[in-house]
């Protein structure tokens, strides 16, 4: 029997009752379209994510007190409040760190905020000039702090546009040269950041930047920095860096347990690694899920083709008596029952791509229609005709033509 | 010179049902001739029917032998049945057995499909066997419903044929149709007999039926009763 032969056989087959060969192609079409939506949700959760960590920087390390706790304590007083990070330790990274691209220290802490009129409480950062390159900061008006603003410890502040709106009232646009007070002491604004959109970590719209030296003199009263941020040349250096910096620290704090430093560094690919294997779980729960609803159309395919056996069991019989073997039985069988698939298949794809289309349209979230999700899909739904129609197949190549010729 | 068609020799056919054997053909022995129009007789349970399907090559004999065309079909495997079946044997049933929603050219060139015969020669093929069955041109392209129990017979007659098989098998082929359509469907085998000289096995259990036949062979209980030349052949006007 030849293909052109089977594939005619299949048409009229699957034509013959319209209604039936729709509602079990509808099966499939729930199944793989479903499965299609679920992963490009997933998907788009997870791009959406890594997009929010890469925009906090590239390549970053980012050091941090640890917990203090000399010896004798019990009592750790919780990591990141010590005050174990000075300037003087960004310097050396600077220095010694040979493949540190840029090193940004940072003092961040929230303080009371007025302006004419309005007041909020909001996140205070104490940067130099190397932190926009670091953390990927633009600027839409004005300019962010200088090496100037540094060493005169001026008293000038870059906002965020949240902060802006907090401040000044929504839709207000170009404030240089505004005054605003931060605990209490006037700063002058000398710029105004891009929006980069919330981020899983504390929106970095809602901010307001002060030259490092003013806020270690005139908020903390102290030489310590709360973050060193530290840019790695490459992706493939950050691990060596991180080892470099460990050891500095370890020996310019005179800690010899490297089990118990005072401080704590981490990885922006570590963080990515994290969340990606967070969203990737996400995805798989969610395939699983829509992959329950492929199977129940499988099983829909395999319950129509015993059905189609069973009514053409004189048909069988008279195939068998004209000279047709059991592979062309079978054959035939089994490939009306991959065409019910791969119809469903394919339609299963174009919904699927519309209904993650009108999620992100409709703005729910975020989604994203991999290539590997609609092999998967087309492969899937072959399969699924190859495992439901087998049995059937081979049930109808079974039969005995003259009891299957008697049959009525 | 006729040559043997048929041998079978002491055939026998025994069904199990469970611990209960029963024998249906006690030990059956002929020979037909290439272009020998035989009619094989016999009341219902005489074995008859199972001797036609070792006949068509859809059964195989418990015991005995049957070489068909010169070649032994008594202990072959399934597909191997199925492939003498495809060359050499052409079904006509009681019931028609023509597919439903196709039309009477699709059904006919059907055995092509299986026999890999494609394209043009796979229509014209049908078409000659279709015009040697005797039905009209007119009806070719129309589906088995739309026909009268005369025209779809000779629908299935010529579905038979068109494979060019060396016997062709009629089991009961009148049974579903009245007098006067059941004559002319014998009467297109009378034909084909005598103006293709072909081979034709005719199974009935009526004796009207079987006397369009040149020879008559008759079965109870399993065995052969009587195998005689027809003294006064039916024919018609």
């Amino acid at each position: 029997m030849k293909i052109a032969d089977v594939t005619q056989e299949t048409c009229a087959a699957i034509s013959s009752n319209k209604i039936r060969s729709g509602l079990t192609i509808l099966g499939i079409i729930i199944g793989i379209s479903s499965v299609i939506a679920m992963v490009a949700i997933g998907q788009g959760a997870q791009s959406s994510v890594q997009s929010s960590i890469e925009s906090i920087g590239s390549n970053l390390i980012i050091v941090r007190p640890g917990a203090q706790r000399g010896p004798g304590f019990q009592v750790s007083s919780g990591r990141g409040s010590a005050r174990t990070l000075t300037q003087a330790d960004a310097d050396a990274i600077m220095q010694e760190v040979s493949l540190a691209k840029a090193v940004a220290p940072e003092f961040s802490g929230r303080y009371q905020v007025t302006s004419k009129g309005k007041n909020t409480n909001t996140s205070i950062t104490g940067a130099t000039a190397s932190y926009p390159g670091v953390k990927n900061i633009e600027i839409d008006h004005g300019s962010f702090i200088s090496d100037q603003n540094i060493l005169g410890l001026s008293k000038v502040a870059v906002l965020g546009p949240t902060a802006r709106d907090d401040l000044f009232g929504e839709g207000a646009e170009d404030m240089v040269g505004q005054a605003i007070r931060i605990n209490g002491m006037e700063f002058k604004v000398i710029g105004i950041t891009v929006a980069k959109g919330g981020t899983g970590f504390g929106s970095q719209d809602d901010m307001i930047y002060i030259p490092l030296t003013s806020a270690q003199k005139f908020l903390a009263g102290e030489n310590y920095v709360t973050t060193i941020n530290v840019q790695a040349e490459s992706s493939d250096s950050m691990s060596e860096i991180q080892q470099q910096i460990t050891d500095l620290l370890l020996a310019r704090h005179n800690i010899t347990d490297a089990a118990n430093p005072d401080f704590n560094i981490m990885n922006q690919a570590d963080i990515l690694a994290t969340a990606s294997s967070v969203t990737e779980t996400f995805t798989i729960l969610l395939a699983a899920i829509a992959g329950i609803s492929l199977v129940v159309g499988g099983i829909g395919i395999m319950n129509m083709m015993l059905t189609t056996v069973t009514e053409r069991t004189r048909e069988i019989g008279l195939r068998k008596a004209i000279g047709a073997k059991r592979l062309d039985i079978s054959l035939q069988f089994l490939i009306e029952a991959i065409a019910l698939t791969f119809i469903g298949g394919a339609i299963g794809i174009v919904l699927g791509w519309a209904v993650a289309f009108g999620v992100e349209y409709f703005g729910f979230t975020q989604t994203k229609v991999t290539t590997a999700s609609v092999l998967l899909a087309f492969g899937v739904s072959a399969a699924i005709g190859i495992v439901f129609g087998y049995y059937p197949a081979r049930r109808a190549a079974n039969l005995n033509p003259i009891e299957a010729l008697r049959y009525e | 010179m006729l040559n043997t068609m048929i041998e079978i020799q002491n055939v026998t056919k025994t069904y199990y049902t469970g611990d209960v054997e029963s024998q249906v053909l006690k030990g059956i022995s002929f020979t037909i001739k290439n272009g020998e129009f035989v009619a094989i007789m016999g009341p219902s349970g005489s074995g008859k029917s199972t001797l036609m399907h070792i006949l068509g090559a859809l059964d195989t004999p418990t015991s005995g032998a049957y070489s068909l065309d010169g070649q032994d079909v008594s202990k072959l495997s399934e597909d191997e049945l199925a492939d003498i079946r495809k060359n050499k044997i052409g079904f006509v049933f009681q019931s028609f057995n023509l597919l439903p929603r196709t039309t009477v050219l699709r059904n006919v060139m059907l055995p092509l499909v299986y026999a890999g015969i494609e394209g043009e020669e796979r229509k014209q093929k049908a078409e000659t066997a279709l015009q040697a069955a005797g039905l009209d041109k007119d009806h070719f392209g129309h589906f088995s419903n739309q026909l009268s129990g005369g025209q779809v017979q000779r629908v299935a007659i010529a579905r038979a044929l068109v494979n060019n098989p060396a016997l062709i098998l009629a089991d009961e082929p009148t049974g579903n149709l009245d007098t006067k359509t059941g004559e002319i469907v014998l009467a297109t085998f009378q034909k084909l007999n005598a103006e293709q000289g072909r081979t034709i096995i005719l199974i009935t259990h009526e004796n009207e039926v079987a006397e369009h036949a040149d020879r008559i062979i008759y079965i109870r209980d399993g065995v052969i009763l009587s195998d005689t030349k027809t003294h006064a052949k039916r024919t018609i006007k």
